[in-house]
């Protein structure tokens, strides 16, 4: 083998496709292995996995979901907290979570092991879901419903927090998700009391 | 281009250290452009000790609305000016005094710089007066005043212009047979960033101008297009700063130890995979969006981009290898990491480029492939962990390469010696240090689900209690610790960088073998090889070698690093499967 000794500052001269060392050969064979892992691992996950961010993906305008929304609200609404509706659909639903600057609407009352299917969206800037404490997080964008089928797998008062800056008053952007061990129908705690398990 | 050849002689003097003929003019541009780009450095620095002591929520120094505005010129000024105003130093210092040529085109180059300043300056103006209140990314529909729109087009155009000023100017070289045979490494490098950036700038500007004349009423811009285009120009640029990087790994390396080249087909591959591969990269910011089935989630981020891992995963072997067998032909052949120890770690250029690879890799890099993936994303998307992984990329990784060959670029182009002597000889471990803990830091906060880019995560003013794990405040206070070490350590270097160009003592004559303070070693002491090197090469790379060939150490860190991959991988996947149930 030809070794022609020259640093990454000096020309190479005449032509530089060469073989390169086993040694060399070797890292690339293996990180190119690994690449191939780390890509496998995605597909894999699809099908074996339980936790992906495919859902159903649509178009939607601010005001056909803000509408969509309130129909949602009126239909499974049990409560109220400070103002904000709690709402209860039963299991299998389509559940629609407006985010909107500076809030959450409505609060969503679940059961623990039962499948819905949740519709994020927002009503003006880009939000961002983030799940407390569990930490899960999807970006919301106007104009896209995004529908998650989501099964909670623990019961407990969660927090939603925005995670995507939206304005000025970002941080105070905070909705609540209560989730009940199915079937028992045990009554809301308010809020700020207990906190999050 | 007007023909070159019908110009006067360019008046070139010939460097007494490395014995390239470097041209005045030239010169001239990399040094505005460099300066330009440390008074960025300054005001990013400012706005990230502002920043991190208001995260601290001990602390809590800035209110709301000021906290965002600092937020987002932290990012711009760093992210942007910092970053490409010296990108644009390299381009015009690799594409002329490397390849001993000329700049072929001064005047056009003084007009980017020009557009370019005039773009910084109404960026910065806008957002400090609070007209532009929507951070770095100025996600549709944030709306700031069109002239923030037009100031990034400005200076997009200008960085435009320099990409084309750089290929004129190596095909003037080529054709004025001004070096013989191919290219150096360390220019292809510098091509390669050259490339990406043609690319990203174009994507800049496929979004900023409907974005400026939607800020004027004029258009319509879909927030979820917005986000696919701007990544394409945000995530991209990152990758003209790996390239950039690297190429300088390669420089630094040759300059401060006699690094060689283990294999140019390798090397350059490796660099032409990233323009391969690296436009897909706006996938990554997309993971959990609504806009994208998982088909293209999957293609985009992973099959495509890990062939971009896969190039970085090559230069992170070659890069050490060429400096452990750099080091070996010069005589440190004693057992695996001899010549590790025995480098000049006193030398801020070899210290820098050494924590530039290792934090690039061990931290940047597995955070990011890991965070990248399609499902990892949902335990990390707009949580600390972001930041924390970009951070050790571009600050630990880009930033600190940038000040290593500060070091050496204040001699060979400024002709002066480095002040402070002492002081630029901790600087890279100040950096590398706060960086390290700064970056590990914000990464366990954001495992607690601590969002980026929030104001008060006590949420004193929300509508609900969020009760964060204790544990938290004191890994915040783990971020703000580390954050004030790094800029420490950034206005350190900023003051020699301003010392040394403005007020510093002339370089004077170099003696070969005799040490000088304010001198790296790299020029007092040029690492030269033996005579008899490539049969000692030819020795190194012999079977007797085994197949851990010529650099056996690095074949020992590489695969530490794979294991450390792995792991960090896999418990992410673990962490993962813990969560609700989605789908």
């Amino acid at each position: 083998m030809h070794i022609d000794t020259h640093t990454g500052l000096d020309s190479p001269k005449g032509v530089w496709w060469k073989p390169a060392h086993k040694a060399e050969k070797t890292w690339v064979a293996i990180a190119f292995a690994w690449c191939m892992v780390l890509f496998a691992m995605m597909p894999l996950w699809h099908w074996k996995g339980g936790q992906n961010p495919s859902g159903i993906r649509r178009r939607t305008t601010p005001e056909a979901y803000f509408k969509r929304t309130n129909e949602f609200i009126a239909q499974y609404k049990v409560g109220e907290d400070r103002g904000m509706p709690i709402v209860a659909p039963p299991p299998g639903a389509d559940v629609y979570l407006a985010a909107m600057t500076f809030q959450w609407t409505p609060i969503l009352k679940l059961q623990k092991g039962k499948e819905y299917t949740l519709h994020l969206s927002s009503l003006d800037m880009n939000h961002g879901f983030g799940l407390y404490p569990i930490n899960v997080n999807f970006q919301i964008v106007p104009g896209y419903d995004y529908g998650l089928r989501v099964t909670p797998t623990s019961a407990g008062d969660f927090r939603i927090i925005c995670n995507e800056f939206c304005g000025i008053g970002h941080h105070t952007m905070v909705g609540r998700v209560i989730v009940e061990e199915a079937p028992a129908a045990a009554p809301v705690a308010p809020s700020g009391s207990g906190g999050v398990r | 281009m007007t023909a070159p050849a019908a110009r006067p002689a360019a008046v070139f003097r010939t460097c007494g250290v490395t014995g390239l003929r470097i041209h005045d003019k030239a010169e001239l541009l990399v040094r505005v452009n460099a300066v330009v780009a440390v008074v960025a450095l300054l005001v990013g620095a400012a706005a990230a000790v502002l920043v991190v002591l208001t995260r601290w929520q001990a602390v809590h120094l800035l209110p709301a609305d000021w906290f965002y505005r600092i937020l987002g010129v932290h990012g711009m000024s760093m992210l942007i000016f910092w970053i490409i105003f010296f990108e644009m130093a390299v381009l015009h210092f690799a594409s002329t005094a490397l390849v001993n040529a000329r700049c072929c085109a001064p005047g056009l180059s003084w007009f980017s710089f020009a557009l370019m300043l005039v773009g910084t300056l109404m960026v910065e103006v806008l957002m400090w007066a609070g007209k532009a209140d929507v951070l770095f990314t100025s996600y549709v529909p944030l709306r700031a005043h069109p002239a923030f729109y037009l100031g990034i087009i400005l200076f997009a155009v200008g960085a435009l212009i320099v990409t084309g000023i750089f290929f004129a100017n190596l095909v003037v070289a080529k054709r004025e047979k001004r070096y013989e045979g191919s290219l150096p490494l360390v220019v292809y490098g510098a091509m390669t960033a050259a490339i990406i950036a043609v690319i990203t700038l174009v994507h800049g500007a496929i979004i900023y101008i409907p974005t400026f004349l939607w800020s004027l009423g004029l258009m319509k811009v879909d927030p979820e297009v917005y986000r696919l285009i701007w990544w394409a120009l945000g995530h991209s640029s990152q990758q003209i700063n790996v390239a950039a990087m690297v190429a300088l790994w390669y420089m630094l390396g040759a300059l401060t130890i006699g690094a060689v080249v283990l294999n140019e087909k390798i090397s350059r591959s490796a660099f032409v995979l990233y323009i391969l591969f690296i436009s897909m990269a706006s996938a990554h910011h997309l993971l959990v969006d609504p806009g994208m089935g998982p088909a293209w989630k999957v293609a985009n981020t992973s099959y495509f981009m890990y062939m971009a891992v896969l190039a970085s995963m090559i230069h992170g072997f070659t890069v050490p290898a060429g400096m452990e067998l750099g080091m070996r032909l010069r005589g440190f052949t004693r057992g695996m990491f001899d010549w590790l120890r025995r480098a000049p770690w006193g030398d801020p250029g070899f210290s820098s480029l050494v924590f530039s690879v290792v934090g690039f890799g061990f931290i940047g890099g597995i955070t990011g492939v890991t965070i990248g993936t399609e499902q990892i994303n949902i335990i990390v998307h707009n949580t600390l962990r972001s930041p924390g992984h970009f951070h050790a990329t571009v600050a630990l990784g880009t930033a600190l390469a940038f000040m290593g060959a500060t070091y050496y670029l204040i001699p060979l182009v400024f002709r002066k010696k480095v002040a402070f002597w002492t002081l630029a000889k901790i600087q890279p471990y100040l950096f590398a240090g706060g960086m390290a803990i700064f970056t590990l830091a914000m990464t366990f906060a954001g495992s607690f689900g601590v969002p980026r880019r929030h104001w008060d995560i006590t949420f004193s003013q929300a509508a609900f209690t969020v009760p964060f794990n204790p544990a938290v405040d004191l890994i915040l206070a783990f971020v703000a610790l580390g954050g004030v070490m790094a800029a420490t350590a950034a206005f350190i270097f900023i003051a020699i960088a301003v010392k040394s160009v403005f007020f510093g003592e002339p370089l004077g004559v170099i003696t070969k073998g005799v040490a000088m303070v304010g001198v790296p070693q790299g020029i007092w002491n040029p690492p030269v090889h033996a005579a008899d090197v490539e049969k000692r090469n030819a020795e190194l790379h012999g079977a007797a070698k085994g197949w851990m060939g010529p650099a056996p150490g690095t074949m020992v860190f590489v695969l530490v690093f794979l294991a450390a991959f792995a792991l960090y991988f896999f418990t992410n996947w673990k962490i993962l499967s813990a969560v609700w149930k989605i789908g």
